[in-house]
């Protein structure tokens, strides 16, 4: 049971996020939610190495044979890059709406209708 | 040739050469017939004016049919599919990501059950 | 090795490559002058356009096209000590893609040759040419690309590109609006597509997409997987009910971004078809997912089209009407997925529907092109985007009303313009598999060109207005863009069975062919 904890954490924190995105009505509160996922995807993705007993994936020096996946690593890396990406481009956004509309409320943010 | 060959659509064919030829034949009997009309009027007289039974003509831009009012009758005809359509587009984001994610819901019930 | 040799084998890298470089040296170049950056800017897009094309033929005279990164010679898939298993990130162009990289290399040169001239009043051009760079080669990465976190990373490229485009004129905060409901489901889209790619790579170990085709045992992980890409990448191409945004961004955007967005619509899509057909093929149970994209298909087809009826904005209705023409192809491919577990049907009518499909993906890049950028043409001259206050614009700009009777004309489906060769190979097909969905394809054409007679005399037809009475013809550039369009869609028009036979039967085959693609990158194994 306790080697599917990681497992268990991201499904609680896909629904937290899910849950996030979807009911606030914030601007920053739904770009949280968005960070909150992708950490969820982020930490999937490196748990998915994981093998018992293993080491980091460094050949030099190596302390043991038996290592984790590194593969799995360099695509969290890469997500947690466009994840920084996102957020910065979505923090500029909400600081141009805050200027000219006035409002963050995603309710208010609805000039472009039907 | 095969670059006029006809297209292929596994129950008849469609072949727009064809087409194009009867269509270019059909231009010429009216063009024929157009030049045997009238070809002299004056320019820049009474023979150009629009005419409205002797009425006068409203400015130029009363006159032209705006966009908004085309096609009335077919949106009155339809009312209720629209009244229940134009709202679900309401603007608002969080609106659209739970569609999204109802959607997502969906389908995986739908492959989940049936297959 | 030579020159000519040098970009003939390395030609699936330059493709991506050169945009990239491009973007990320305009804010230097554009230091010297805003010719020197026009010239750079034209230049690397004309590069890119042969360098595309060169890969085109080479795939559909030689077959599968494979590109390894980093490996001694490019064509080393399977190093000798892995075991089987291709460790490198490959590019798999086969004809789908290289049907694919025809259509971005011919609309992208249309567009930025537009774009020289709409875009030349503005200010900060700098960024404007480097994102449009970027979404490029975006692009170009989506639909040449083997791996499938490959996939992943452009598509992230293409969004935070096309974001950053969609919202480059401020417009008093409508445009960052547009922007920012687009991304945000982008966003959404792309964390359930890297899901998937989690749970292909915890089951299989694979990220090259024909390592997990060729070990797709289909689980109950694996149907959860398919769903969230179904999903994901249905939102990203605009399907009804996940389409919500798009006439937002496609209205907003500056028209040249608006003409590439719909290309890049159409990545996703194939994106789409790649991950159905190619990963999964029959291994899953075809006709349930086969019709949930053909609800996807009808649901969009009708929705988009009676959306565009009561439309004001002009690139508003244009944009329910992209909508609209997705539904088309998701319903021609939809329906030569549900047959295809049947090898009867699939040859009496399967292949017909897709290749009516992909053909319309073809037809739709370049009729919806042209329309956006004769849109964008009549908002560049008289500064507003509302139909209700245009009118007599026949009198002044009667090449941008030819363009647009040939665009309206093909969208809806009638002879003998592109459109309707492809539209009367879905409608048949699509006939024999169920009449009633082919009916309201057929309903739905006819109310396409409704709404079109609605914009073309509201925007051209009427006396000549007061208010509009200095306004000239389009400038130059932007007139041999849409030429170039308008030509494409003559010409497909008048001769479509050496494209079909050329282009979309090849991509078609290719698309179905599964263990094709397989022994193409691991080498028959």
């Amino acid at each position: 049971m306790l080697w599917n904890l990681p497992f268990i954490t991201v499904v609680v924190l896909t629904f937290i996020g899910i849950v996030t995105v979807l009911m606030k009505r914030n601007l920053i509160k739904i770009l949280l939610g968005i960070n909150i996922l992708e950490s969820a995807v982020n930490l999937f993705l490196v748990s998915l190495g994981y093998r018992e007993g293993g080491v980091a994936p460094i050949f030099t020096l190596a302390p043991s044979e038996l290592m984790v996946l590194p593969t799995p690593q360099a695509l969290t890396l890469t997500s947690i890059v466009i994840g920084v990406a996102t957020s910065a481009l979505v923090l500029s956004f909400a600081m141009v709406l805050k200027k000219k509309y006035g409002t963050v409320d995603i309710n208010e943010i609805r000039r472009l209708k039907e | 040739m095969d670059l006029i060959t006809p297209l292929l659509t596994g129950y008849g064919i469609w072949a727009p050469v064809a087409w194009l030829v009867a269509f270019v034949a059909a231009v010429i009997i009216v063009y024929l017939l157009w030049k045997t009309g009238e070809s002299s009027y004056k320019k820049g007289t009474e023979l150009e004016r629009p005419y409205l039974s002797g009425n006068v003509e409203p400015e130029k831009g009363a006159v032209h049919i705006r966009a908004s009012n085309l096609y009335w009758g077919f949106l009155q005809a339809l009312k209720g599919y629209y009244d229940v359509l134009v709202p679900v587009h309401t603007g608002v984001l969080t609106d659209y990501m739970i569609w999204f994610v109802a959607v997502t819901a969906a389908i995986l019930v739908f492959v989940g059950v049936l297959s | 090795m030579t020159f000519a040799d040098f970009i003939v084998t390395n030609a699936p890298a330059l493709v991506v490559a050169i945009p990239l470089f491009a973007a990320f040296t305009i804010p230097a170049i554009g230091k010297i002058s805003a010719a020197a950056r026009n010239l750079w800017v034209m230049g690397a897009m004309l590069l890119t356009a042969a360098v595309a094309f060169i890969l085109a033929f080479r795939v559909f005279s030689t077959g599968t096209v494979i590109y390894v990164f980093g490996a001694a010679a490019t064509h080393l898939a399977v190093p000798l000590d892995s075991g089987g298993i291709p460790i490198r990130i490959i590019f798999t162009v086969d004809a789908m893609s290289a049907f694919m990289d025809i259509i971005c290399a011919i609309v992208g040169t249309a567009v930025l040759l537009y774009s020289l001239s709409s875009e030349s009043k503005n200010t900060s051009l700098e960024g404007y040419y480097a994102l449009f760079l970027l979404m490029i080669a975006g692009v170009f990465g989506m639909v040449s690309t083997g791996d499938f976190f490959n996939f992943f990373v452009f598509l992230e490229i293409l969004s935070l590109a096309s974001a950053g485009l969609i919202a480059y004129r401020i417009d008093g905060g409508l445009a960052v609006e547009a922007a920012l409901k687009y991304f945000i489901l982008s966003t959404l889209g792309a964390i359930f597509v890297l899901f998937a790619i989690g749970i292909y790579y915890g089951q299989y170990d694979a990220l090259n997409i024909a390592m997990i085709a060729q070990r797709m045992q289909f689980t109950m992980l694996d149907k959860i997987a398919l769903v969230l890409l179904v999903a994901a990448l249905a939102m990203k191409c605009g399907a009804v009910p996940l389409h919500f945004w798009t006439p937002d961004a496609y209205s907003m955007a500056p028209s040249s971004v608006t003409a590439f967005l719909v290309v890049a619509s159409q990545a996703s899509l194939y994106g789409l078809f790649r991950v159905v057909f190619t990963m999964y093929n029959i291994t899953m149970n075809c006709v349930t997912v086969g019709w949930i994209i053909i609800m996807f298909g009808v649901l969009s087809m009708v929705v988009g089209v009676t959306m565009a009826i009561p439309q004001k904005d002009i690139k508003r209705l244009m944009a329910y009407h992209a909508v609209s023409q997705t539904g088309y192809m998701l319903l021609g491919v939809g329906v030569g997925l549900a047959v295809l577990g049947n090898a009867a049907l699939t040859s009496a009518f399967g292949f017909t529907a897709m290749e009516g499909g992909i053909f319309h993906i073809f037809n739709h890049a370049m009729y919806k092109g042209l329309l956006f950028l004769t849109a964008g043409a009549i908002i560049y001259r008289i500064g507003t985007r509302d139909l209700n206050k245009m009118g007599g614009l026949g009198h002044s700009m009667k090449y941008t009303m030819i363009f647009f009777i040939i665009g309206a004309l093909a969208i809806a489906g009638i002879p003998p313009f592109n459109g309707f060769a492809s539209k009367l190979m879905i409608y048949e097909s699509v006939y024999l598999f169920n009449p009633l969905l082919a009916i309201i394809a057929m309903v739905v054409s006819i109310l396409t060109l409704a709404s079109f007679v609605k914009v073309f005399h509201s925007v051209f037809m009427g006396p000549k207005l007061p208010e509009y009475a200095d306004v000239k013809e389009a400038p130059l550039p932007m007139l041999i863009g849409m030429g170039i369009l308008a030509a494409i869609v003559i010409l497909f028009g008048l001769f479509p069975q050496p494209v079909v036979d050329m282009l979309v039967a090849p991509a078609a085959h290719a698309l179905a062919d599964q263990g094709g693609y397989i022994a193409s990158v691991l080498g028959g194994a």
